[in-house]
């Protein structure tokens, strides 16, 4: 099985500032903790507004951990590595 | 206070308006809810808020043709449609014809980690596809208090909430707010600071163990509206506000007449019976023959071929038959054609306010010329004496709108003074006739006098009358009984 066991998605309105940092952010701490293992596609609800009910996206940015499951929710502009770590199951 | 009945539009400052379509609330708003402005409903758990938002939105697409959104924080689509359809409200209906579309918002703290700063550009992104979708013009968020719950970081709520009520002005849309009522504020979270055009407080409470709903509008920027407290009901057809003004001379008056059945005693109203859309009081002790006066009305408004609603709260429906078939009032006959119907039960089985729900949705339902209340009386013994005696006064007042002839019987106790009820009710009604049993000899002789009948001559005469094999029959008081006295 391939490694990519970590499906991300983030979910943004528009590229503002807070979202390219969470981007940012999610990018580097995947980078450090789950190198090979991940794949991150963003989703921009100003295009896709209709995806925005299918995960129940109320917060902008909001991560969304699809596998493995279960699915976690992580708010915010994800600028607390140990917080992303915690959310996503990654340590206690 | 403004007497002036309006419709969309404010009398006094022209405030532009959004009829709700809610019996009764339009009414007390002269008009509606403000129009691009977002309403604050408030209350404590199962006042009504949800019902009244969705039927704000119902009415809007059906009757105002506005499409609306229900965005919904607490219910499910499934489970909101399964609570409308008891209502008579089709909500899948609505949303195929693209005039309602409802999103279900789920948040659970739990599953949520939250880390460094966001926004709710989410939920504003949804909303206005949502609104989008449909071109609506109404709005409910229901209630964006699960908000609180859901988020730690109150200060990015309260900042992101001012947000959405202004987006929702700039958009325009006619917006409902729902709060659960809070300790000292008006709302839990204090919703009330960010809704500022329009706040309806929903009040629910049992008073000697008669629920009772009041509607309250707290304030409403720019417009006149009811102060006072009102009550409301929740029916089979949604919600009915009840003010007390809306006998507020818009009620149609007729010059036409209905017979009373009683051939003197229609002789006795000016030769021609009762006003249509009157009401009409029988007031007696017990085993005056009240209900005879009601059944005799009855039969003559059947026989006419209209329709007639009789409340029995003493006697069922059989009972009533027989007895009144004994004095040639065959009320079967007409039950059996679909002029009559009876609906008996006791007015301690319920309170005042669902009496007056039943009564309200059988009248629409029936669509009766005539109803008769038998006896009126009964009712106040279902509520708190002061409730009772609004209550009645909004029975009549609703049914005079309606355009309906009421017959009500009122038995008192002390036949010779006049009792609270007496009191309470007689002021309402348009005529009164009092019936008695008077000792003469060794036997009691039924006596009659019509107190008053307004906007009609009458006889002012106390008559004697006699209730026979065949029906009522007034005569004159015979010298003998002179003599006897």
């Amino acid at each position: 099985m391939k490694k990519s066991t970590y499906k991300l998605l983030l979910y943004v309105a528009g590229a503002t500032p807070k979202s390219l940092e969470a981007f940012a952010n999610l990018k580097r701490i995947c980078e450090g903790h789950l190198k090979g293992q991940y794949s991150i596609s963003v989703v921009d609800l100003l295009v896709t507004p209709k995806l925005a009910k299918g995960d129940q996206i109320v917060a902008i940015p909001t991560l969304v951990r699809r596998l493995p499951p279960p699915l976690k929710k992580i708010i915010g502009d994800l600028s607390n590595e140990q917080k992303v770590l915690v959310g996503l199951n990654l340590i206690d | 206070m403004a007497k002036t009945k309006a419709a969309g539009k404010s009398p006094d400052t022209g405030l532009p308006k959004s009829l709700s379509g809610i019996q009764g609330l339009d009414e007390i708003t002269f008009g509606g809810l403000p129009k691009g402005r977002p309403t604050l409903i408030c209350g404590g758990p199962g006042c009504g808020k949800t019902l009244l938002a969705m039927e704000f939105l119902c009415r809007g697409a059906l009757e105002s043709d506005e499409p609306g959104v229900f965005m919904a924080f607490e219910e499910k689509e499934e489970e909101l449609a399964k609570n409308f359809a008891s209502l008579g409200f089709d909500l899948a209906s609505l949303v195929r014809r693209k005039m309602l579309a409802i999103d279900y918002v789920y948040i659970e703290r739990s599953e949520i980690e939250e880390t460094g700063e966001f926004d709710l550009e989410g939920l504003f992104v949804r909303l206005g596809s949502a609104i989008d979708s449909i071109g609506a013009k109404r709005v409910v968020l229901d209630t964006i208090e699960a908000l609180f719950s859901g988020f730690s970081n109150e200060s990015i709520l309260r900042a992101e909430l001012r947000r959405l009520f202004r987006w929702l002005k700039d958009r325009g849309v006619t917006a409902i707010i729902t709060g659960e009522k809070g300790e000292t504020l008006l709302t839990k979270y204090g919703l009330e600071e960010y809704v500022a055009d329009c706040v309806i407080l929903l009040d629910h409470r049992v008073n000697e163990q008669i629920a009772t709903r009041r509607l309250k509008i707290i304030k409403y920027r720019g417009s006149s509206h009811i102060t006072n407290e009102v009550p409301f009901l929740i029916g089979s057809r949604g919600i009915s506000v009840l003010p007390m003004t809306s006998l507020c001379l818009s009620s149609v008056v007729s010059s036409k007449r209905l017979s009373t059945g009683i051939k003197s005693l229609d002789a006795m109203l000016g030769e021609r019976g009762y006003f249509r859309g009157s009401s009409i009081l029988v007031s007696g002790g017990a085993g005056c023959g009240k209900t005879s006066f009601g059944a005799q009305f009855t039969d003559s408004v059947c026989r006419g071929g209209e329709r007639v609603l009789y409340f029995a709260f003493e006697e069922s429906q059989s009972q009533l038959a027989r007895d009144m078939r004994s004095i040639g009032i065959g009320l079967e006959r007409w039950i059996d054609e679909g002029l009559l119907r009876i609906a008996a039960n006791r007015a301690t089985l319920c309170g005042l306010e669902m009496h007056l729900v039943m009564l309200h949705d059988a009248v629409k339902d029936f669509k009766p010329a005539v109803v008769c209340i038998d006896p009126i009386t009964t009712l106040i013994g279902a509520g708190v004496a002061d409730e009772a005696k609004a209550m009645l006064a909004r029975i009549l007042d609703f049914l005079k709108n309606e355009g309906i002839t009421v017959l009500a019987t009122d038995l008192n106790q002390a036949a010779a003074a006049g009792d609270a009820a007496e009191m309470c009710i007689s002021s309402l009604c348009d005529a009164w006739i009092k019936i008695s049993t008077e000792p003469q000899g060794h036997q009691r002789r039924r006596r009659l006098v019509i107190i008053k009948s307004r906007g009609m001559k009458h006889v002012q005469q106390e008559k004697d009358f006699e209730i026979t094999d065949d029906g009522l029959r007034i005569n004159d008081i015979a010298e003998a009984g002179k003599e006897a006295e």
